[in-house]
């Protein structure tokens, strides 16, 4: 039998924990997440620089792709979902600092209570018949996104006893290229869950880990209606754009 | 600029990434048609019911332009009415089933493979493969014992097998691109 992992067994991991790459990235060989155990690589990744590799493109979205209401997951059902009606907004540039313009942009959330409308959550917290917890939208031309939402709640998960994510939501980014790809999890300022949580601890450089944090935008936020968050997403990974300039 | 730090796609993207017809490139009636499948496994051997798969790809003459209109929406209900089938998307995205199995139906990359993108609750950050249909230059870059694991593998006519390891001894070539 082996004893049940501890809060304490995971800080004393997350304080022993090799610093990552110098990219920002997570190590996917991260132990105090334990289901990356089995779930990374352990040969290294082959380097690829073919100026003519198909991931220097990527698919193209447009404005079939999205409808309006999309982006405001607060309006998605008869009723107002549960919750503090919050608005999420930032910029999508790639890693020159330019906008990355008409692409794709994914949330998902669990509900203000932290639950998600999937089968497999299996947290004793309500569900929300007017909140689904799914949005999608374009960037503009200044690379500009924006999602009307209420805030997620915190949930307790199975990575040790008493393991609690703190609360955020899920973005999935695409670039002007493949390689630019990027699934990652927004969070809130201030949360005291941070320092327990082996998956936002997986990025171990404190500025890095500070680049998942949205800041609270006082000047974003609407009188008697909603709090304004802004939050930048820089993407990795080089593009067919970035590969002609370079030439 | 700094990225943004790549985090987990987690294990309840369920509802809101996958949509209908992600895996169907081709169009049903398409002659060229051809289906890809396989597993993803895990360091032990174990499939992985929880992995999202993203594919990219040429059109059969080569061409990467892609298309907007793979999650063609109804502007009715907001409705996933996905692909026309006329403008080739060349962009698929498939969830592995609780058997840790998928299935693509597309044509033949033109240039010879298929680009991979690989998300799992557990990874931390998405992996990138290839799928090739036959010998490619670019395999001699790959050693030699593990270019079989960028091959498909003929069934029968019009149908492909790929397997993808995360870890282990048959792990699969991943690569990075800078
Ligand atoms: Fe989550």
């Amino acid at each position: 039998m082996t004893q049940p992992l501890t809060q304490a067994d995971i800080d004393r991991e997350l304080r022993e924990a090799p610093a990552g790459p110098p990219s920002g990235h997570p190590d996917r060989d991260f132990a105090p997440y334990r289901s990356s155990v089995l779930r990374h690589p352990k040969q290294p990744l082959i380097s690829v620089k073919d100026p003519d590799a198909a991931e220097l493109s990527g698919p193209v979205f447009g404005v079939t792709d999205v409808t309006a209401l999309d982006a405001d997951l607060t309006r998605q059902h008869p009723g107002e979902p549960l919750g503090e009606r919050i608005t999420v907004q930032g910029r999508v540039l790639d890693r020159d600092g330019r906008p990355v313009r008409g692409q794709l942009v994914e949330v998902w959330q669990a509900n203000a209570s932290g639950r998600y409308r999937h089968q497999r959550d299996d947290h004793p917290a309500p569900l929300d018949p007017n909140f689904t917890g799914v949005g999608r939208c374009l960037t503009d031309d200044e690379g500009r996104y924006a999602f009307t939402t209420i805030k997620p709640g915190a949930y307790p998960w199975r990575n040790h006893v008493n393991a609690w994510r703190p609360a955020h939501i899920h973005f999935s980014l695409f670039g002007a290229a493949f390689t630019q790809r990027l699934v990652t999890q927004m969070y809130f300022p201030g949360d005291p869950l941070f320092p327990y949580d082996p998956i936002l601890n997986s990025v171990t450089d404190e500025r890095a880990r500070q680049r998942l944090v949205a800041a609270y935008a006082h000047e974003l936020s609407q009188p008697e209606w909603s709090l304004g968050y802004r939050w930048d997403i820089v993407l990795d990974g080089p593009a067919a754009t970035w590969m002609e300039e370079g030439r | 600029m700094n990225p943004t730090p790549s985090q987990t796609v987690g294990p309840f993207y369920g509802y809101a990434l996958p949509f209908p017809g992600g895996g169907d490139l081709a169009a049903p009636a398409d002659p060229a048609g051809i289906t890809v499948h396989g597993y993803v496994h895990d360091g032990a051997g174990d499939p992985v019911p929880d992995a999202l798969l993203e594919f990219w790809q040429a059109d059969a003459s080569g061409e990467l332009r892609g298309a907007p209109g793979t999650l063609r929406r109804d502007l009715v209900d907001g409705s996933v009415i996905g692909r026309h089938g006329v403008d080739f998307t060349g962009f698929g995205r498939v969830a592995t089933d609780a058997d840790g199995r998928w299935t693509l139906r597309t044509v033949m990359p033109g240039n010879g493979y298929i680009s991979v993108c690989v998300f799992a609750r557990g990874l931390l950050h998405h992996l990138f493969t290839r799928i090739y249909f036959g010998q490619d230059p670019f395999l001699d870059t790959v050693p030699p014992q593990r270019r079989h694991t960028l091959m498909a593998v003929r069934e029968r006519e019009g149908v492909h097998r790929f397997d993808i390891h995360l870890q282990g001894e048959k792990e699969t070539v991943f690569f990075d691109f800078g």
